[in-house]
């Protein structure tokens, strides 16, 4: 902030977002406070909970919660007991215009999301998203594009700066409180000067404004009411600064640029003159041949990491292969049929319950089993060096987008990390989406030094991950066995093979499945090497297309 | 509304979910009072005029109104008569066999609202198709049918969020339904059967995963959606939508004239469109066109011609035009065109290619 006016501190920012939150939960939607558990998230909560009232519900949402327990059902127990049907409250219509809290909500999945979403626009609650997640872990955006406010909590928040009853006050006088014209074009035209497109957050940003109109006892939010809105909720979903002077119109003062710039969407820079730019293109050598000989290759081995993720029993969803016995929670499905001829037996043997036909018993409970097909992600590591790119490049990208087309139905997901140069980059994050891949690879350059080492290391980090996340990883590794520069920037082979080889025994100790493609014209003894220091196959192929490499990938994912 | 909830509560019981209809009588966003998103507005009053169309899938960015947007044409429509207390949404006079509540002597018949039901992401089996009820299962040793989500959005819409994302099984599952309007139950030792004719409203970001070709061929139209990017328009948005939430029944009383304009619109297609003649030219053309785009199969022509006779009727033409073939087009033919995954052109620019070739520019 230029203005001579001393700026907010970010504690006294986020003590603010407690207060408007307080003000209006359900429609401010909530908040996510991205940071570790400690001091400073405890005292913002605390923050909240002193402002709101007494009687509003608040919940705290087990991770991992089940269908069940969210949406209400049938509660067994006392069904069975009482001889009639007894409903159980789910927790999100427990919660209804109260507050959710949400621990570890980086592990949301997007079905949860869904539902969590869908029930705030039922039930009408607010929700806190506790983030805890590192890197690239993060809530689902479909949740947290709803939640108004991601407060700073890098230092511990002020006390707050409004009591409960100003806060009630505030809360009773929010309808009336109406926003003019030019106060909403105001908020409107900053969000589009910080590159924000999506409308939500700007109507989230108008309510913050009439919510602190209302806290401050004015019928209008003015000038100070949008500052304050637009850098509570424009400003940490900025994905660009906004241009100085003509464009970001008053009253606002442009917001402060965003802690972590987190413009994903930004055009790579393409500037690197010498840089040979490679179209994808099919490649219509003998694919046949080469199909074959891979599977047969990959078939020898046994299917160790691969095949386990790749199909998994599961008690919630999938295809039905039969029963055990056990209790119907946490989203497991009776099998009733089995469980009433499992209580059919003791019939005699049982007092009789006032109302029902038969008696049943815990231990007679049977639920189902699946059989699920669990994700997986390939995740390619392309050699964009010098040496490669000029005749394996185009192959790469070609086979990637064959298999991309694949993947409709087969659910899995394509990752694509190329290193060349000093470093390895991330091009392709996780996706099953045809149209980013596109855009990622058709920039994919390829020119200077062969980093194979951290090229694996940004393939093992990223294994990691997925494997956190359910999915299973398969690691296709497209080199010229050409190594030259190590970690640390040292050139030479000796110390980049070392360094390769170290990675290897790593990726080997927690056994990802692994492919070493080898792209050199004549197979080199390298690439064998590698292969078997980390566990995993190596497939010269010295005339491979797009065609023939991606069938290989694909019989790998399946075994 | 009763749509709203579809999704988070269908296990409710019946007592319960009766209780709560009054109160759930929210007032929802007028449809006539969405700002742009024409190509949405269109296709959803052309698939009220029409149900046969085949449904919608509108592709896009987050947070554009695709669900206050069907959530208002449901609203829009007139209430349908219906059989009191049926779970299937029996029309008076067509019982489905095996229904209680229609087997009754003399069946009540009520009007109700047109229902929007929520298919939610990881939704289990059960629920969608329905399951044994397991209330009277355990309870009085009953075998009996607890209808899912299909049959409760018989005569209505099922709209599908992030449909790209679903599993697997599921899109199975609602494949077959959609294709034949009927819902075949044979688990838990139960065999059942009963009509689910609904439109199918799918939405999703296809920058989140692309969705399977079957099920995408088995929509009617396909639309793309993106948040407007002009100032005025994104004022306007937010202007109405402020007002609404503000003071929801006046901003309804206001709209209240358009709304009645556009219900008397799509009632007077759906008495017209018996009537509406398709030409033979028109046809010719509409064949020409779909094997210039190189769509897949015959159902794109079967669509295109089904959809312009819809819009003939919504705009009151007794006979369907080329105009209206050409309008049409896009939203008919863009999602099946054979895909290949190294064209990169994308569908509509290609659709529209082979329009300017069989119209001329």
């Amino acid at each position: 902030m230029t203005e001579a006016a001393r700026a907010p501190s970010p504690g006294e920012d986020a003590a603010m977002a407690a207060c408007l939150l307080a003000v209006d939960p359900a429609g401010l939607g909530g908040a996510v406070l991205r940071c570790r558990p400690g001091l400073e998230r405890d005292r913002w909560l605390a923050n909240l909970r002193a402002l709101l009232p007494g009687d509003m519900p608040q919940r705290r949402l087990p991770p991992g919660i089940g269908d069940d327990a969210l949406l209400g059902g049938l509660d067994l127990t006392a069904t069975l007991a009482r001889g009639r049907p007894v409903q159980s409250l789910g927790l999100l219509e427990a919660t209804r215009a109260g507050v959710l809290i949400m621990p570890m909500a980086e592990r949301l999945s997007r079905a949860t999301a869904a539902r969590l979403t869908a029930g705030q626009e039922a039930h009408g609650y607010a929700m806190v998203a506790l983030d805890e997640g590192l890197e690239d872990e993060a809530p689902p955006p479909a949740l947290t594009d709803r939640l108004a406010f991601l407060p700073d909590l890098s230092q511990a928040p002020a006390a707050n700066p409004f009591s409960p009853s100003q806060v009630a006050a505030a809360r009773e006088r929010m309808p009336r409180v109406a926003a003019d014209d030019a106060l909403i074009e105001a908020i409107l035209a900053t969000a589009m000067a910080c590159g924000i497109t999506s409308l939500r957050a700007p109507a989230l940003a108008l309510r913050a404004a009439r919510a602190s109109a209302a806290l401050h006892g004015r019928a209008a939010p003015d000038a100070s009411d949008a500052q304050l809105a637009v850098r509570l909720v424009l400003g940490p979903r900025a994905t660009m600064l906004p241009a100085p002077p003509e464009e970001a119109p008053p009253p606002d003062q442009p917001p402060e640029p965003p802690p972590e710039n987190e413009s994903k969407a930004e055009p790579r820079n393409s500037d690197a003159m010498e840089d040979v730019v490679l179209d994808a293109k099919h490649a219509v050598l003998p694919a046949q041949l080469l199909a074959t000989l891979a599977a047969a290759g990959l078939r020898a081995r046994t299917p160790t990491a691969g095949k386990q993720g790749a199909e998994r029993i599961s008690l919630k969803r999938g295809r039905p292969i039969g029963t055990r016995p056990g209790e119907p929670r946490n989203g497991a499905r009776i099998a009733l049929l089995e469980t009433l001829r499992a209580a059919v037996p003791w019939q005699k043997l049982r007092p009789r319950p006032p109302h029902a036909a038969i008696a049943v018993r815990r231990e007679d409970f049977r639920i189902k089993r699946f059989r699920e097909h669990s994700e997986s992600t390939a995740i390619f590591v392309v050699d964009a060096s010098g040496s490669a790119a000029l005749h394996r490049l185009a192959e790469a990208k070609g086979a990637v987008e064959l298999l991309l087309a694949e993947c409709y139905s087969r659910r899995d997901r394509v990752a694509v990390i190329a290193f060349r140069g000093k470093a390895a980059e991330l091009l392709l994050p996780p996706t099953q989406s045809l149209v980013r891949a596109k855009r990622a690879l058709a920039g994919l350059p390829g020119g200077g030094a062969s980093p194979l080492a951290s090229g694996m290391d940004a393939a093992l980090a990223l294994a990691r991950l997925e494997r956190r996340a359910g999915r299973t990883p398969l690691i296709v590794v497209l080199t010229d066995g050409r190594a030259n520069m190590a970690r640390d920037g040292r050139t030479g082979r000796p110390v980049a093979e070392e360094d390769a080889l170290a990675v290897a025994k790593l990726l080997q100790a927690e056994a990802h499945s692994i492919l070493v493609v080898d792209t050199a014209p004549r197979p080199q003894p390298f690439s064998a090497t590698l292969a078997a220091a980390c566990g995993g196959r190596c497939l010269p192929l010295p005339q491979a297309g797009a065609h023939a490499l991606a069938g290989a990938v694909r019989i790998g994912m399946a075994a | 509304m009763d749509g709203s909830i579809a999704g988070t509560r269908p296990r409710a019981g019946k007592a319960r979910r009766k209780a709560a209809e009054p109160v759930r009588q929210r007032l929802v966003f007028p449809f006539t009072a969405i700002v742009g998103q024409e190509e949405l507005r269109l296709s959803l009053s052309l698939c009220a005029v029409d149900p046969s169309i085949g449904g919608v899938l509108a592709l896009g960015d987050r947070g554009t109104g695709k669900s206050t947007a069907i959530r208002a044409l449901a609203a829009l429509l007139p209430p349908m008569r219906a059989i009191q207390g049926c779970a299937y949404n029996c029309e008076p006079g067509k019982p489905t066999p095996g229904c209680e509540a229609c087997a009754r002597r003399a069946p009540k018949a009520v009007s109700v609202p047109v229902p929007v039901v929520d298919l939610p992401l990881g939704a289990s089996e059960d629920r969608v198709v329905g399951a044994l009820d397991l209330e009277k299962a355990l309870a009085q040793g009953q075998k009996a049918f607890e209808p899912g989500l299909l049959a409760r959005a018989h005569r209505g819409f099922l709209y599908i969020d992030e449909v790209n994302l679903l599993e697997d099984h599921l899109v199975d599952l609602l494949l077959d339904v959609a294709a034949s309007g009927e819902n075949v139950v044979e688990r838990d030792g139960l065999s059942i059967r009963h009509p689910a004719r609904f439109v199918l409203v799918g939405s999703g970001n296809p920058e989140e995963g692309e969705l399977r070709p079957q099920l995408l061929d088995r929509f009617g139209l396909s639309i793309e959606v993106t948040t407007p990017s002009d100032l005025p328009t994104r004022i306007e948005v937010i202007k109405r939508r402020d007002a609404f939430e503000r003071d929801p029944a006046g901003f309804c009383a206001l709209w209240q004239p358009e709304e009645e304009a556009l219900r008397a619109r799509i009632l007077a297609a759906r008495d017209l469109l018996p009537r509406v003649v398709l030409p033979d030219d028109v046809l010719e053309m509409a064949a020409k066109l779909c094997m210039t785009a190189g769509t897949d199969g015959l159902r794109g022509e079967l669509t295109l011609m089904r959809t312009a006779r819809g819009l003939a009727a919504f705009e009151g033409a007794t006979e369907v035009s080329l105009d209206h073939l050409r309008r049409l087009a896009p939203m008919a033919l863009r999602h099946r065109l054979r895909r290949s995954p190294l064209d990169d052109a994308v569908a509509t620019t290609r659709v529209a290619r082979a329009v300017q070739e069989v119209f001329g520019p």
